[in-house]
Formats: C-alpha cells, structure tokens, sequence
C-alpha cells in the first residue's frame, strides 16, 4: 500500500487547472497550424491565424486563452494500491480547484443551482469528477476545463442497433450541422458508442482526453473516425462558423460493449481552445 | 477584407447603414458587457416598467465575462460568448435603441428581423482569441449588477478592438454566406 497525500493532490490539481487555461497542448496547436496550411477560406485563414497568435501569447503571458475557463471536469484514475491520507479525495480535488482558480485568476463560471437559484459559487467548485479503481498504485489525473460554448452543443441518441454505422455517422454529423459557429470551431469531436446512456457519454468525454488526432487503435474505428471527419469538414461551417473547409480537427470514437437492444451514442465538442493537463503521482 | 472600416461609438445610422456582412472593423470608443444573467434582469426590469442600468441609445453590448485582472491590468482574458444565448432578450433591448452587439455565433431569424427594423448590426470576434482580445481593451468599470462577478455589466474603453460584420442591418448574414460557399454536397 503506498500512502498519497491529499495535499499532494490538491496541489497537482491546482497546477493542472492553471496550466490548462493558459498552455494549449501542442498536439492540438499543430492541428490547428496543420488546418491553416489547408484553409482556403479567406475568414477561415483570418480566424486560424488570429487563434493561433492567441495560443502563443497566452503561453508566454501566463494568460488564459479563453476567458471561459470552464467547468472543470477533473479524470482521475486511483491504484487499488494507493491509498490516500490526511483528507478525502473529493475535497482535496476541488480545494485544487478553487486554489488553482484564485491564484490563477480564472474565471469562475459555476452555479449553484442549475435551474431554480443561478448563483456563481465564487471558486468555480464544485469539479465534475469521475473516479475510476485500477490496478496499481498511483494516481492519474486529468484536468479537463469544459468551456460552455462547445459543451453546450453536444447530444446524445439511443440509436436503434438497425441503424448501423451509418445511423451512427449521420448522427454525428447531424449534430455538428446543428451546431454550426456555435461551438467555436475547428471543433475536436469526442465520440461514445456503446454501454448505456451514462457510459456512453463519459466515453464521449475520455475520446476528449485522447491526444488529438490520434487515431482509435482499432482500424476499422480509426477508418470511421477518418470517415467522419472528411464528412465533416464538408459541410463548409469553417473556423468559428465563417464558412470554410476547416470545422473539425479530429474526430475521435471510443466503443463499449452494449446491450442486444441498444446502440447509445454521445457526442461531445471541444473548441480549437481543447484544454487538457495530466499528472500521475 | 483588406479594408478595414473604423468605426467609434456611439453607433450613428450613417455609420451603419455603410456596414455589409463581411465587412472588416476596427472599434474604438465605449462598449457595455453584459451576458446571460445580466440580460435577463435588464428584460426583466423593461417588463415590470422600469428603467435599464444603462442608457442603450445608439450603443453596443458585448456578450462577454471577463477572467479577473491580474495585478497592473485593466482586465483578464476577455473574448466573446455565444451570443445565440442573448437571441431571446436581444429583441426587447434593441427596442430601447442599442444598435450593436459583439458576440460568436450565428444569431436567430427573430433577431436578424429586429436588426433589420431597428436598423442594428452584429459584429463577431473570434471565439477563444480572448488573451488577444484583452490588449485592446484600455479601461473597464462595472456599471450595473456587480453581484453577478464575471456577468456584471461593465463600461469599457477599447481601441482598434477588431471584428468582422457578421450581420448587416440590411440582415445579410455571413454565417449562411460563408457555409453556403464552401458546402460541399455528398
């Protein structure tokens, strides 16, 4: 049993929402480079160009890239071997966050209330956190800040199994139609496919996680993932909804088995601002 | 869009009826924030017969919330919203006489009909270029519902703040333009 301290993880999670908000990882800049190299579209270029400049300046500020620095959606993986001391995990993880969002000067953009009683909590607490036991006896964690703009385009249908893949693409691209300029594209498209509704959608949410652009290791997933986003980046939205041939930088599906009666699938947006940070301890 | 049409505050009819989606601008002048929960409010108070925290006339609402200002600025990060959330209340506030609003995003047909009558034009700015944004913007004050944080209303001065006709007040509207251009069908 090795002990990890709850400090510890409120600090790493501090750090991750900080550098999150003001340090694009790169695999996602050089896609947004890569989409500048193709757009034809001269406010598709404009916009790119403007995004990318963005990126740099806010890394070398220490600014956030977007003034929505989310909801943060904290991933956190816990070794059946580790065990954590002097403090519960749950606490630990959102006193990172409501430290990690002062001494940060993020913004905090959460209610308290989703309906009734709209009130801003003030720390940008409390995370959305998802705890999975693995073996081992370390910690991962990954801090994803989950900006309003694209989350709010996502959906989720409970496809009929006779639908087939294509039922399942033409969802998919359903809903970034539906989306349009909205999301702020160029989008990273997470995909779920599989399990029940729950599952299906934090599969959605992990396919976000993935390095972007990097393919599902099952190639006739990977095939589909490619097909999806040549679709995709035909319907003409382009950066931010201005039109071109730019909408998607990745699209990425994550599968679970599922029932004899079911086909569940989840789709989830980020913007070209995908932010993602990890740790393991 | 190699021309870049300067433009400062308050908006005139002159100045907007020369304003075509597609258009790129510079602004320079004063600017009002005000978002999701500030919007609600301000239409609220215009159903219960009372007066906005701001005069609207001839002015622009930018749908933004800003980071906080780390210590010797002005303000944090501050990029637009997506302004489709604002569509329900937009009409009722260009009725009091606002005649721009910057935001992301495609706006509803209700609204670009109110733009057309009300003779207004919708800007946008690059969704997620907020750290660019920001350098722009030289003074903020907030002016109304400081309680709300980042929601509250705040009076800014920006100069040379950069973005692109999205609609016209003719109700020309890029975002269908644009997408129509390069759709390709399958």
């Amino acid at each position: 049993m090795r002990e990890i301290s709850a400090k510890l993880i409120t600090e790493t999670v501090r750090g991750l929402c900080i550098q999150a908000a003001c340090d694009l990882p790169e695999d996602v800049e050089n896609l947004i480079a890569a989409g500048l190299e193709k757009e034809e579209s001269e406010f598709g270029k404009y916009s790119l160009e403007k995004i990318l400049k963005n990126v740099k300046l806010a890394r070398e500020d220490h600014a956030p890239m977007c003034q929505d620095t989310g909801m943060t959606v904290v991933l956190v993986e816990v070794g059946q071997d580790a065990h954590i001391v002097d403090g519960n995990l749950t606490d630990a993880i959102n006193e990172g966050v409501r430290q990690g969002y002062e001494d940060g000067y993020l913004r905090k953009s959460v209610v308290s209330d989703p309906v009734l009683d709209r009130k801003n909590t003030g720390d940008n607490t409390p995370a959305v956190i998802h705890t999975e036991i693995v073996p081992g006896d370390h910690v991962k964690i990954e801090v994803l800040p989950k900006g309003a703009g694209s989350e709010n385009m996502g959906a989720v249908k409970m496809c009929k199994p006779s639908e087939g893949i294509e039922g399942v693409k033409d969802f998919i691209v359903n809903t970034i139609t539906t989306a349009g300029g909205n999301p702020c594209p160029p989008v990273i498209v997470g995909v779920g496919i599989g399990g029940t509704m729950d599952k299906c959608t934090l599969l959605a949410k992990k396919a976000l996680a993935r390095t972007a652009g990097e393919p599902n290791p099952n190639p006739a997933y990977a095939e589909v993932e490619a097909e999806l986003l040549e679709r995709i980046n035909k319907l003409g939205i382009g950066p931010q909804g201005f039109g071109g041939k730019v909408t998607a930088l990745a699209v990425h599906v994550e599968t679970y088995p599922t029932h004899i009666a079911m086909m569940p699938v989840c789709v989830t947006l980020n913007c070209h601002a995908a932010r993602h940070k990890e740790a393991i301890l | 869009m190699t021309l870049i049409k300067k433009l400062q505050t308050p908006l005139t009819y002159e100045q907007i009826k020369d304003l075509k989606a597609g258009d790129q601008v510079s602004i320079t002048g004063v600017i009002y924030s005000a978002r999701d929960a500030a919007h609600k409010i301000m239409v609220d108070a215009l159903h219960a017969n009372l007066p906005l925290p701001i005069d609207v006339e001839g002015q622009i609402i930018y749908y933004a919330g800003p980071t906080p200002a780390k210590p010797g600025r002005v303000i944090g990060s501050c990029g637009p919203t997506t302004s489709g959330r604002m569509d329900a209340y937009s009409p009722e506030i260009m009725e009091q006489g606002l005649k721009g609003m910057i935001g992301k995003g495609p706006r509803s047909k209700a609204v670009i009909e109110s733009m057309k009558k009300n003779k207004a034009v919708y800007f946008a700015a690059i969704g997620g270029a907020a750290a660019l944004i920001a350098d722009t913007i030289k003074k903020v004050d907030i002016v109304a519902y400081e309680e709300l944080g980042p929601e509250a209303i705040r009076r800014m001065e920006i100069v040379d703040y950069p973005c692109i006709v999205a609609v016209d007040c003719e109700g020309n509207d890029l975002y269908e333009i644009g997408v129509e251009k390069y759709r390709v069908e399958v």
